[in-house]
């Protein structure tokens, strides 16, 4: 179970369960993220989407069934063990201080300190290093100039602190990148640029989810698409063997499609569509 | 909405763009929230140093920054936990606490409930009195962390609750100046720097906002103080304990109130529990005329020094000109207001 080769999912879940009081909203779902893929996850809402990724996110924890990273059992009980896994999401809040400049956020929550007596003593931060990395994570997937980085975040465009949340997911080393609806709020030419670096992530060996109501962009990125409905995968399925109707068939539960017919296993790509 | 057309993301050609003087102006407050502050104390101190000599004298300005030190020490803590969006109302009350019980513990009355324990040594006593305050301050944040209750409301009962048990516990009696050790009196020991004249209180404080202005900018707790103040939800989401944070923010005012407390019996040369009821409100005005933003995750402790000495100096200034208190008390409340309009207009920048 340890080695994990590539038709062993990097991230699995199994009869996820998740109550809110009375509303269920995982009803024994499962899960499966295969390594170096685009998943998306469509749903109508209410269907569990955002609650399915918030577990593997670490900011929910499931009443029942159990979670694999890497073939490791893990149960998160905060975004910062995800993260230790290699787990890594871009909220769609985002979840950055706006008036912290963008080296500040980048390294939110796992500040460099200095090294020796004055980081160890006065924990005095290394303002210089992280400045100097976060220009270097921002150049390195060609979002931005080295210059701007101590600019305050609200100071940036939608897409622009789309682009530093992202670059905060993918800068630490980490292995399964999860963005909630990372458009919804953008207009064209952003979102381009941002679907762009989906596919640029995939192409470093990451492994992406991606949680969308776009249903041309899902299919546009994707490889796989599971679809939730109910508190539970519906299926999976790809862009090339079912089309936007039939996505949308399923969500809304007026097609089934048996396991036969499903992508219930890594598919070979890529995407030919990119 | 003139985002740039995001060919690149390049913000250069953004910067490029001719602005007005105005939203010049709007951007280098936005970045330097208490530059304001001191436009204001520079041109406080220009009118009123014109309308009446003797208000640059140095005696005058050593008076007035003598009189800012307990305000100033206090608006320090204040600044802290308004930073997190919170408020503390109790700030006077327990700096009040505090100091009653450092003064009971080292002198011996017979009208303390505390006479089982009095007449410590008065180094001890301090440090007790200190500790009180810390505790007072960790009530505080346990109440508004565990519970999840609104600072506002935690502090008002606070506030209410330190005032009681400060006339329960030491009665109503003021500790007179000559019935103290001298110890207690340190902080108002005064020596000549140049033609002024500062009190050790004085230098403590300038200590203490030197001390957390740093450790605002340069550690990861005073990044995280304003990441909570910020955006809570967004804090937690990264990772920080913003619960964590949150407690140590209202622990750490709470020593901050114990050493005022010490600073305090200096100033006044007595330990008295009638010092001055409108304490928190006066804190509160310092750090709002001092840039820092109530809605939190924006300012600067230094603001609050700024903001404390504008309002002794246009005290100082309007009395000097022989403007009635009513009317002294008016332009403060003007000047509080005119500060958190000009924090929202700053707050607009490029929205």
């Amino acid at each position: 179970m340890s080695t994990t080769t590539s038709t062993e999912p990097i991230v699995k879940g199994r009869n996820l369960v998740k109550r809110f009081g009375s509303v269920t909203g995982l009803n024994h779902a499962n899960f499966d993220l295969f390594p170096g893929e685009v998943l998306a996850v469509i749903g109508d809402n209410g269907a569990g989407k955002s609650t399915l990724i918030k577990c593997f996110a670490g900011a929910h924890t499931p009443d029942e069934g159990e979670m694999w990273v890497r073939g490791e059992q893990v149960s998160f009980r905060s975004t910062h063990e995800a993260r230790e896994h290699g787990v890594e999401t871009v909220f769609q809040t985002l979840a950055v201080a706006p008036a912290l400049d963008i080296s500040a956020n980048l390294y939110l929550g796992r500040e460099l300190r200095k090294p020796g007596f004055l980081g160890k003593v006065f924990r005095q931060l290394d303002k210089k290093r992280m400045k100097r990395e976060a220009g270097e994570h921002l150049q390195d997937l060609g979002i931005m100039t080295v210059q701007n980085i101590s600019q305050a975040v609200e100071t940036l465009s939608g897409g622009q602190r789309q682009a530093v949340s992202v670059a905060r997911a993918a800068a630490f080393g980490s292995q399964v990148i999860i963005l909630d609806e990372p458009t919804a709020a953008l207009g064209v030419r952003e979102s381009a640029k941002v679907l762009n670096l989906i596919q640029d992530l995939r192409d470093r060996g990451l492994s992406v989810i991606l949680i969308s109501h776009n249903m041309p962009q899902v299919f546009e990125v994707a490889d796989r698409v599971h679809v939730q409905r109910l508190g539970q995968r519906a299926a999976v399925i790809t862009p090339k063997t079912h089309s936007m109707n039939d996505a949308v068939a399923i969500m809304t539960g007026a097609l089934e499609v048996p396991e036969s017919e499903q992508t219930l296993a890594a598919e070979n790509r890529h995407n030919p569509s990119k | 909405m003139s985002a740039p057309a995001t060919s690149d993301y390049n913000l250069d050609e953004e910067f490029a763009v001719k602005r007005t003087l105005i939203q010049r102006l709007q951007i280098t407050l936005h970045r330097f929230p208490w530059l304001s502050s001191l436009l204001v104390l520079i041109f406080v101190i220009i009118v009123f140093g014109l309308i009446n000599e003797r208000f640059l004298l140095p005696s005058t300005v050593s008076l007035m920054i003598q009189q800012t030190v307990i305000v100033g020490t206090l608006a320090i803590a204040q600044t802290l936990i308004i930073l997190t969006a919170g408020i503390d109302l109790s700030i006077g009350s327990i700096m009040i606490f505090g100091q009653m019980l450092m003064a009971n513990f080292a002198v011996y009355t017979t009208a303390s409930n505390v006479l089982p324990i009095a007449g410590q040594n008065p180094w001890v006593a301090i440090l007790l009195g200190i500790l009180a305050a810390t505790a007072a301050g960790a009530v505080n944040g346990f109440l508004i962390v565990r519970f999840n209750l609104p600072p506002f409301i935690v502090t008002l009962g606070t506030w209410s609750v330190f005032m009681g048990l400060t006339l329960i516990l030491f009665k109503a009696r003021t500790i007179q100046g000559p019935e103290m050790p001298e110890q207690m009196k340190l902080m108002g020991t005064s020596f000549p720097v140049g033609p002024f004249n500062l009190t050790l209180g004085v230098v403590v404080m300038f200590a203490m906002y030197l001390l957390f202005a740093w450790v605002l900018k340069n550690t990861a707790w005073g990044t995280h103080v304003y990441a909570v103040g910020d955006d809570p939800v967004a804090a937690q989401l990264t990772g920080i304990n913003t619960k964590r944070v949150l407690f140590s923010v209202y622990l750490v005012a709470g020593v901050i109130m114990g050493i005022a407390a010490w600073i305090t019996i200096g100033r006044v040369g007595s330990a008295s529990p009638n010092v001055d009821p409108m304490l928190n409100l006066q804190t509160i005005t310092a750090v709002v005329i001092g840039g820092t933003s109530l809605f939190g995750g924006r300012g600067a402790v230094i603001g609050s020094l700024l903001g404390a000495l504008i309002v002794n100096a246009v005290e100082m200034g309007l009395s000097l000109a022989g403007v009635d208190q009513a009317y002294r008390i008016t332009a403060i409340g003007i000047l509080v207001i005119l500060a958190v309009g000009i924090d929202q207009w700053i707050r607009k920048v490029k929205a």
